[in-house]
């Protein structure tokens, strides 16, 4: 039905672009408006190429998709999850091998510091988001009982629109487009366009919900909702800004000074606690039970947990301004409401490793779970050791040195990834009708790969960290500096190397990890000759 | 509502929904995990008795211990200041030889100088003060200065700086571009950097007749700066040429670079940013490098 309507207006936006590059006031703006057009083009053809008419005269697409559930975009977000941990963790060893050795720093594509935006966004938002928006496809559908809401048509809308939204800001990085916001660098309209998908996101979501057949909703439901809301407000907030020009790349913020950056931490800290949290807690609450076969620990404690966690979160983000021109006040607050997060955030680890309750011996037998589980374990070690750094006290030696790196990447490693890997290990053989995995022995090499990598990255942060803060804090009798700063650099080095192997080693999990999944959905299984198939059917 | 629901290993009640085959226990909440949270509940209420927490219209709550990080910082500044004063404030009315004649002093102005070094001048000169030759800092533990190495030679060069737009008094000097600008051509380039690097004694590939070649223009051209016999002017900041010591490479190419179309080094007049005090702190301590005079 609304078909026809897209090729045009693919056609248009096509045109606009071409447009905005005619007219654009820099070259970065420019060559983004040539990269739209060209995509928007490509699009409008690829599509057109579905389309047949049928002996009524009417247009409809050639395989239409009229499965029980939409999972053709959840597929393909599991591939996109996959390409872009690969990418992401590469970048990761790349530029954590330029802070031990410089001369890899190659002007001006790629120095660290237009890497460094690329390998977070490529982390959290490539990497992390993929599996976040596909999951939520998958879990509602599959809890409400329902079609995806607004079907096919909403669902390839959501990935391929935020498919987008990464080229843009990956490729800009790379062209030094950026507002130098921290987890926010791309520009205003990469931002407007991030909305737009967002706001469709919402709609799929909530529209899904509505439609349930189920009378209550499930407690992943909720916190995938907390984290869609949540991210839209943070996004719109943080990234309000005026552009020079509506033809050119660069804006404006609209906030300065110290409001800028208690805005910009309330954004950070919230998009660890929203998106990173609560929708990775949302992936747990449905993949843990499903793949131990248990149900969920304590319903009672999901709800407390659930809302004193979404309650205490928001509150907690001047901890990233302690002892700056941010006013004692808003630091205290920062500190305290950090402190009652702790066992808010513990609510969650308790529910996912208590659902393994009666069936603990499948942590000997089933490396996925196995890896779940581990991920829920660094959860809990990272939301102890978070509210631990956010007090003063502890913020003072710990602050701007390499023991906030070590803190997030136990969390974006061992949590985030972990539980990333676990749920596409689980999801492969679903989505494409697959007996099993393609080999359960590289699934583990993954897991202890994986495993060694965070513990290497995370102890040499540590000590590194430590070893900073205590020689940026060492002062004489006389209230003199012992170590210059370069002293300082100098004594890190072997920890910044040790830490780039940790990289590779996480990175090496990954690549096992690439080639696993790619094998599962090709159908074949480690050590069995290649037998075709049956055809493809959508799952379940 | 149905029966009840056990879950069989567990012996736990459920909550009688599934969804998509996941039903939920009815376990309560574990007390330690509530006791803690209730605790740390507590935690925050006190701490935010204690110190400032609550905005209102004019000003926060101060907080029972009358705690302010701005307050804290400048009472440990003022702290840290007054037992300096009286010490600074005689290096400030001392001259230099009444500083070195009186080893407290002089010991406390190695030390303070040592730590406005690593703050202000590593970032060139390399936290041994080895300098670079790649980008041209001068190396500080040496004997060859480029203007005057006795103390206050040192001073006035930290308190004006070289070439500094800030400091109308700062050290000056020029070298001409003789290649850029067309004085000598391509030829005689060559020649000088041959004459140069035997004059250092660094020529050792000897080509002896572009060596007499490069001695007429060296006499012509750089004599006037650099010195007959290549010994340098420590007034006009021309370095000396008859020691194997250089600023921006000692190679031929380098030497040619440099005669075609010099780098000239510049650095800040720290009289903007160190009192009086400091800098002859710094001097002193610089001077103590090694290579003082």
């Amino acid at each position: 039905m609304g078909q026809i309507v897209l090729i045009p207006l693919l056609g248009i936006a096509s045109l606009l672009a071409v447009v905005g590059a005619a007219f654009a006031r820099d070259t970065q703006f420019a060559t983004h408006m040539w990269l739209v057009a060209a995509l928007t083009a490509i699009a409008a053809v690829v599509y057109s190429r579905r389309l047949s008419w049928d002996p009524s005269g009417a247009l409809v697409e050639r395989k239409p998709d009229l499965g029980s559930y939409v999972d053709g975009p959840i597929r393909a977000g599991v591939i996109a999850t996959v390409v872009w941990g690969i990418a992401g963790f590469t970048v990761g060893v790349l530029i954590a091998f330029q802070l031990a050795f410089p001369h890899l720093n190659i002007e001006p594509w790629f120095n660290f510091g237009r890497l460094r935006p690329l390998h977070t966004s490529a982390v959290i938002f490539a990497f992390g988001g993929s599996i976040l928006i596909a999951s939520a496809m998958h879990v509602v559908q599959r809890t409400c009982h329902a079609r995806m809401f607004g079907g096919d048509a909403l669902g390839w809308f959501v990935f391929w629109g935020y498919q987008l939204f990464i080229v843009l800001a990956a490729t800009g990085y790379l062209m030094g487009v950026t507002q130098s916001k921290e987890y926010a660098e791309p520009e205003w309209y990469v931002d407007l366009w991030l909305t737009i998908v967002w706001v469709a996101f919402l709609v799929m979501f909530l529209g899904t919900l509505a439609k349930r057949k189920e009378p209550h909703i499930y407690v992943a439901n909720w916190f995938y909702l907390a984290f869609i809301v949540t991210i839209a407000m943070l996004h719109i907030v943080n990234n309000a800004a005026v552009p020079v020009s509506i033809f050119g790349s660069k804006s404006y913020v609209l906030f300065s000074g110290v409001q800028d950056a208690l805005t910009q931490w309330w954004y950070g800290h919230n998009a660890v606690g929203f998106f990173l949290t609560a929708g990775f807690l949302a992936m747990m609450y449905y993949y843990i039970p499903k793949r131990a076969e248990r149900p969920v620990y304590s319903y009672r404690l999901s709800i407390v947990h659930f809302w004193s966690l979404i309650f205490l979160y928001i509150w907690a983000g001047p901890h990233h301004l302690h002892y700056t021109a941010l006013p004692d006040w808003a630091q205290t607050l920062g500190m305290v409401f950090s402190v009652m997060l702790w066992m808010p955030s513990w609510g969650g680890m308790i529910n996912g490793i208590m659902t393994l309750s009666g069936a603990w011996d499948k942590l000997r037998t089933d490396p996925v779970l196995r890896m779940m589980v581990l991920a829920v374990a660094f959860y809990g070690m990272s939301t102890f050791e978070g509210p631990m750094l956010s007090i003063k006290q502890v913020n003072s030696l710990s602050h701007y040195t390499d023991w906030t790196i070590g803190h997030v990447h136990s969390g974006a490693l061992g949590w985030n990834g972990m539980i990333t890997f676990g749920v596409v290990y689980y999801l492969a053989p679903v989505l494409w009708n697959r007996t099993q995995l393609y080999s359960m022995r590289l699934v583990n090499w993954h897991f202890w790969l994986g495993t060694l990598g965070i513990v290497l990255y995370a102890a040499s942060m540590w000590v590194s960290g430590i070893t900073q803060g205590l020689m940026w804090r060492e002062y004489s009798q006389e209230g003199y500096l012992v170590y210059s700063f370069a002293e300082t650099v100098a004594a890190l080095h072997p920890y910044y190397i040790i830490r780039g192997l940790g990289g590779v080693l996480y990175l090496a999990g990954g690549i096992l990890f690439a080639i696993n999944i790619v094998q599962t959905i090709r159908g074949r299984v480690a050590g069995q000759p290649a037998a075709r198939p049956a055809v493809l059917a959508p799952a379940e | 509502m149905s029966e009840k629901i056990i879950d069989e290993p567990t012996g736990v009640e459920t909550t009688g929904h599934s969804w998509d085959g996941i039903a939920e226990l009815n376990n309560p909440l574990p007390r330690w995990w509530l006791y803690i949270m209730y605790a740390t509940i507590v935690f925050a209420i006190v701490y935010m008795i204690l110190y400032p927490s609550v905005p209102l219209i004019n000003q926060a709550t101060p907080g029972l211990l009358g705690y302010s990080s701005r307050a804290d910082v400048e009472g440990e500044l003022t702290r840290v200041a007054a037992t300096r004063a009286e010490l600074d404030q005689q290096i400030a009315s001392l001259s230099f030889q009444e500083i070195a004649a009186n080893p407290t002093l002089s010991d406390y102005a190695r030390r303070s100088g040592a730590s406005a070094f690593k703050m202000a001048c590593v970032q060139c000169h390399g936290s041994g003060a080895a300098g670079s030759q790649q980008y041209g800092y001068p190396n500080l533990n040496d004997d060859d200065w480029l203007w005057g190495g006795s103390i206050e030679d040192i001073f006035t060069t930290i308190t004006h700086g070289v070439r500094s737009e800030d400091d109308a008094d700062a050290r000056s000097s020029l070298m001409p571009a003789f290649g850029a600008m067309g004085m000598l051509n391509r030829n005689q380039i060559s020649d000088v950097a041959h004459y140069v690097l035997s004059l250092s004694g660094s020529d050792e590939a000897g080509d002896a007749e572009a060596e007499a070649r490069g001695a007429e223009v060296y006499t012509a051209q750089c004599a006037v700066c650099h010195g007959v016999n290549g010994e340098g002017n420590q007034s006009v900041g021309a370095p000396r040429l008859s020691d194997p010591i250089w600023l921006y490479g000692g190679t031929y190419e380098d030497i040619v670079r440099q005669v075609s179309n010099p780098h000239m080094g510049v650095m800040p007049a720290w009289s903007v940013r160190f009192d009086d005090a400091t800098r002859k702190e710094l001097a002193i301590f610089v001077h103590s490098l090694g290579g003082g005079q």
